[in-house]
């Protein structure tokens, strides 16, 4: 019985969920969920900084983007753990995102136009060894994000 | 939540913004009111010290492209300072650096204004 009983408890830990409206100040329990998770695992103290960074970019756009600062919109956080590999997958139901349609970061851009677009896109993809979007119109948007427990940055 | 506050320091003609806690999305606001405040009062020549900020994002990093140009116009300049490794590398990863002057220490981006009055 004893491996079974194993799996079960790993299975708990390894796999969690946050749910939370699309708010701005919802964005510090959200970092807070990502760190408590990555530190169980073990990632070093800077990965688990840059994870936290992109998550909380991901977020943000979805909050500004998707639910264009609607704050009842909802936010679904999943996190799994296999074969070392950490898995974030956040979902909203907003309006679809099209990664094509953003512009590679620019700093003459922004000087010019007083504001920053597509920074947080951009941090994500430097950040993370994974980055992937699914959007289901009508039904929901889905961003993927990983991290090998053996990747250095 | 996370906190976030900023205080300010009247140094002559050199303002210096001190940062403390998280820049977000939900707290950038509050940097873009005391760089609204500075500006109001003719402040260019501003010094940010960020020994005290523990995070930001790029909503934060939004802040100082919001002002830069404004500033500049008039003369002014905004110089980074106190930047803990963690923050530098974010800053030099989305290229700020080359826009942004950045300093070890706060006397020395004091100094800068100064030489180049």
């Amino acid at each position: 019985m004893r491996p079974s009983n194993l799996k079960t408890e790993n299975k708990k830990l390894k796999e969690k969920e946050l749910s939370v409206k699309s708010k701005t100040n919802n964005l510090s329990i959200i970092r807070d969920f990502i760190y408590n998770a990555a530190f169980e695992i073990g990632f070093s103290a800077e990965v688990i900084d840059n994870m936290i960074l992109a998550v909380d970019e991901a977020c943000t756009n979805i909050i500004k983007h998707a639910y264009k600062s609607y704050p009842e919109g909802e936010i679904t956080v999943k996190l799994k753990y296999a074969d070392k590999k950490f898995t974030i997958i956040i979902i909203d139901h907003g309006t679809p995102f099209k990664p094509e349609t953003v512009p590679d970061p620019d700093l003459q851009t922004y000087y010019r136009q007083h504001r920053v677009g597509g920074l947080g896109m951009y941090l994500m993809k430097s950040l993370m060894d994974e980055v992937k979007y699914v959007s289901v119109p009508g039904k929901y948007n889905q961003v993927l994000l990983s991290k090998n427990l053996n990747s250095t940055l | 939540m996370a906190e976030f506050s900023t205080s300010t320091k009247d140094a002559g003609d050199i303002n210096v913004i001190y940062l403390k806690g998280y820049l977000d999305a939900h707290t950038a606001p509050v940097l873009e009111n005391t760089f609204s405040e500075l500006i109001d009062k003719r402040k260019y020549s501003i010094v940010v010290n960020f020994k005290d900020l523990a995070y930001i994002s790029s909503a934060g990093l939004g802040v100082f492209m919001a002002f830069i140009e404004k500033i500049r116009e008039n003369s002014g300049d905004i110089k980074l300072t106190g930047m803990s490794d963690k923050v530098y590398n974010i800053f030099d990863l989305l290229g700020f650096p080359l826009l942004y002057e950045i300093f070890k220490n706060e006397d020395d981006a004091i100094k800068k204004f100064n030489e180049t009055k």
